[in-house]
């Protein structure tokens, strides 16, 4: 086009590119381009992740010396620990807790696995089927990159990712005094546990078309990998040899170091990665395993009847793993009720606690374990209320406002089915729980009323977290994400408030903090009261917010 | 009221960005009425101001005597509307979607709506990620024609359509308008303007630059004339209204002002025509030169007389 300088400039002969560079192109071709066009992209992401799992490693570790000082506490601690499947079933299994080693570890528990390996699974998901599914995948591959060079990419900077934080972690340990082979040996486990489930990820975005799905899969596995090491390592400890968090935590950091399990999570990597590769492989760009089918040429009338219609045909499918999942993990704490029942006649450490919380053992898991699905359950919460964004961003929502349909009834539509979901997803868990602990001791109809009243006086606190996000979305829709930093905000509250002594008031924001402790404790009126007036107060300037504003940005 | 649309000194900012500046439009009932722009004039801003989607800063917007924000959902029974960039729900099919849209309205037509599917060709039962990009416009187009509207606001409506579809879009509005509906098209294919408009603005920069009927706005361009005579062409140079001029002995080659047709016409066959072939104005010379005026603009030199048109920038302006 254009002629510069003195010489003129044409467009290089045809092929003249290709003289240097044979035929050789592989399936990994262009890895290293996209290697750092990954980390381009995440380099703050990735910083928070890291910056967030070793402050919460190190935070733990530092605080175990000023809450046990003196030998003799650390044997208490874990003489009371030892026996309290309670604790065993939520945190991890119990090696060496007479140590600060031993005891860092167990409190970081199974927590700190399941962080890990939601920073690989939000990683590869972004990066492989969020772009394929935006078809912004389609322009990459256009250009010289191999078919496997995307998944590869992400797992390379997941590895250095893992590798870095793992050493963070080691160095945490490190810092408070901690013996050198278990800090190094725990920070591998760490380490390695994430990377695994990256490759997990890897796997389930061949699978499915849609990186939400995808990503539900991964959770499936993680929360499978939990539960079972959970009643694993309550009962005589078989089933956790089925579970990669099983693994993990068998490596024992400080209580007598077993390398060599490290190994059955390294090649549980590798066999994702392989079959990453053999179905990307098989399949076609943009599509799953699934060849896709025709639908209703005509709109059902659930569809189009209300403005109900649309919102909840969009999530069902998610309200319904989501409740199916939560009332799975209830069966499985429902079970492992039936050991910490046992467990009550036969340890007198628990006495205290037991006075101290005004009810049994019992109830006191189950208060704690409704307290876990509770908050896991606020993910839905949030995910579900911030469709509305997700709408909005995508250019879905305008087709929809232009019709005859005002801004309130379109943002109620939503948060109908988030606050509707939320309280079917701890019906569902209540009833897990209830069924499998009622038969265990022969009382289904008490145990079932009882544990579905605890579960549900929980729905409050989840629909306040509707409200919180959907004020984000009326006045900051920028800033929505800020609604998972509350959510980590309630899962540190819920799960460390004690360990890291936080203020009364700090605490008290939690919405959790707020409901009746039942079954030990009856029920209040007041506190769901207010919690759910706080909820309808938010929802309603979420939604005023929302009608002030830009649409559609 | 005549007018379906009335907008006058409408402003919007985001930030820094001054995306409306005293913008005017206006729409009258039962028009076909184009609106034209360079990609980030503010076409689509305004039609969402339009739509009640964004809030205008200042500056007056009535539609169907209605106020676009306050009066959102009763105006919207009477509107359709096709979004530039159409983005469906992976997961329904195309016909879930027209029924959806429509019913959020308040109702279609199922014959014409079906009959709507057969013109365009449309398989109602893929899912709305299996559709190509003319596929998804063509869901939205259904969508919006099968609806009763008094007024379609259609952005871009044919972009990624091939031409024998392109040709049934202009079939249907025709057929549309002709029972009175109003219709507010913002489109970059000016051959579509053109058969389709009775009026068009065109905007830059958030501004309305040139407003009327085609026909008056093709009198402030030029046609362009090479003409074969006799007698040498002299003096040619000196008439007003003639540009460019390209004179060798008995050919020339001109451009000159649509008004001042008539006179320089005159000058030429008394000089005895060989051959005369001329080109009548187009939208897209209208288009070009007013983008042309606007880069010339924007480089801080004055326009000079004429040069906007066949100067490198006003290539750079059709660029998309």
């Amino acid at each position: 086009m254009s002629a510069t300088g003195a010489t003129l400039a044409g467009p290089p002969p045809a092929g003249a590119g290709l003289a240097s560079a044979p035929a050789r192109g592989t399936t990994l071709t262009g890895t290293w381009a996209l290697v750092r066009f990954i980390l381009r992209r995440d380099r703050v992401r990735l910083v928070l992740w890291i910056v967030g799992i070793t402050l919460l490693v190190l935070s733990t570790a530092a605080s175990i010396e000023g809450l046990y000082p003196t030998q003799a506490d650390l044997d208490k601690a874990a003489q009371t620990a030892n026996d309290n499947a309670a604790l065993i079933a939520l945190n991890a299994p119990s090696y060496a807790l007479d140590t600060l080693g031993g005891q860092a570890v167990f409190n970081v528990g199974s927590f700190g696995y399941v962080v890990m390996a939601l920073m690989g699974m939000f990683l590869v998901g972004r990066h492989t089927r969020a772009d394929e599914e935006s078809e912004r995948t389609e322009l990459l591959r256009a250009t010289v990159l191999g078919r496997n060079a995307p998944v590869t990419a992400v797992l390379v900077v997941a590895a250095g990712a893992f590798t870095v934080l793992g050493g963070l972690i080691t160095l945490s340990m490190l810092s408070q005094d901690l013996p050198a082979a278990g800090s190094v040996l725990y920070g591998a486990a760490m380490g390695a546990f994430g990377l695994l489930f990256a490759c997990v990820t890897a796997v389930t975005v061949q699978v499915t078309e849609h990186n939400r799905t995808a990503l539900g899969f991964a959770g499936v596995v993680l929360a499978a990998s939990y539960l079972l090491r959970a009643v694993g390592d309550v009962g005589d400890g078989t089933l956790s040899w089925a579970s990669p968090m099983g693994w993990a935590q068998a490596a024992r950091p400080y209580a007598g170091e077993r390398w060599w399990t490290l190994l059955l999570l390294a090649a549980a990597a590798i066999v994702c990665v392989a079959v990453a590769f053999s179905l990307l492989g098989v399949r076609d760009l943009g599509g799953g395993l699934m060849p896709p089918r025709p639908g209703p040429p005509v709109a059902s009338a659930a569809l189009v009847g209300s403005p109900l219609g649309l919102p909840f045909r969009l999530q069902r499918a998610g309200v319904a793993a989501w409740t199916v999942g939560l009332g799975l993990a209830g069966v499985s704490y429902g079970s492992v009720g039936q050991d910490v029942h046992d467990l009550i006649g036969n340890n007198s450490a628990f006495e205290d606690i037991i006075a101290q919380g005004g009810g049994s053992l019992t109830d006191a898991f189950f208060r704690t374990a409704l307290l876990m699905m509770a908050l896991i359950a606020g993910g839905f919460a949030i995910s579900s209320t911030l469709r509305l964004r997700s709408e909005e961003t995508g250019g879905r929502a305008e087709p929809v406002l232009a019709a005859a349909l005002g801004r309130t009834r379109w943002v109620t539509s939503y948060v109908a089915v988030a606050l509707a979901g939320s309280l079917a997803l701890m019906l569902a868990a209540g009833l897990g729980m209830g069924l499998t602990y009622g038969v265990a001791v022969g009382d289904v109809g008490g145990q079932v009323g009882s544990l579905v009243g605890a579960a549900v006086a929980f729905v409050p606190a989840l629909w306040v977290l509707v409200g919180v996000t959907l004020v984000l979305f009326g006045f900051a829709p920028r800033a929505t994400a800020a609604a998972w930093a509350a959510l980590a905000a309630c899962f540190v509250i819920g799960l460390f408030a004690e360990l890291f002594d936080l203020p009364g008031w700090v605490v008290d924001l939690s919405p959790f903090q707020h409901v009746p402790a039942m079954p030990a404790q009856g029920f209040a009126l007041g506190p769901v009261l207010a919690l759910t007036a706080v909820a309808a107060g938010l929802i309603a300037a979420g939604v005023l917010g929302f009608r002030r504003r830009d649409a559609g940005y | 009221m005549t007018n379906a649309i009335e907008v006058s000194d409408l402003v919007k900012t985001f930030g820094r960005t001054r995306a409306l500046d005293g913008l005017d439009l206006s729409v009258a009932t039962g028009e076909v009425h184009g609106f034209l722009g360079p990609n980030g004039a503010g076409k689509s801003t305004t039609i969402r101001v339009l739509l009640g989607l964004l809030r205008a800063d200042s500056g007056r917007a009535v539609m169907l005597d209605g106020d676009p924000w306050n009066d959102a959902v009763p105006l919207h029974r009477r509107l359709a509307y096709v979004p530039g960039e159409v983005n469906l729900w992976p997961n329904l099919t195309g016909g879930e979607v027209i029924d959806l849209i429509g019913r959020l309205r308040g109702g279609l037509d199922r014959r014409w709506r079906d009959e709507l599917l057969q013109r365009f060709e449309l398989d109602p039962t893929k899912k709305g990620r299996t559709y190509s990009k003319g596929n998804r416009q063509k869901v939205a187009l259904v969508a919006a024609l099968a609806a009763d509207a008094e007024l379609l606001i259609l952005d871009e409506p044919t972009s990624g359509l091939d031409p024998l579809m392109g040709a049934v879009f202009q079939d249907t509005i025709r057929e549309l308008t002709q029972g009175g509906r109003t219709v507010l098209l913002s489109s970059h294919i000016l051959a579509e303007v053109e058969a389709l408009c009775d009026r068009v603005s065109i905007i830059r920069l958030g501004r309305t630059v040139e407003s009327g009927t085609l026909a008056e706005m093709r009198h402030l361009t030029r046609t362009s004339i090479a003409v074969e005579t006799e007698r040498p062409v002299d003096g040619l140079t000196s008439l007003p209204g003639v540009h460019h001029p390209h004179v060798d002995g008995t050919r020339a080659r001109f451009d000159v002002d649509t008004a001042r047709l008539d006179g320089v016409l005159k000058f030429v066959t008394d000089l005895g025509v060989r051959s005369l072939t001329s080109q009548p104005p187009t939208l897209e010379e209208l288009f070009l030169r007013h983008y042309g005026d606007e880069l010339a603009e924007l480089e801080g030199r004055p326009s000079p007389d004429g040069s906007a048109t066949d100067g490198p920038a006003a290539n750079a302006g059709v660029g998309r």
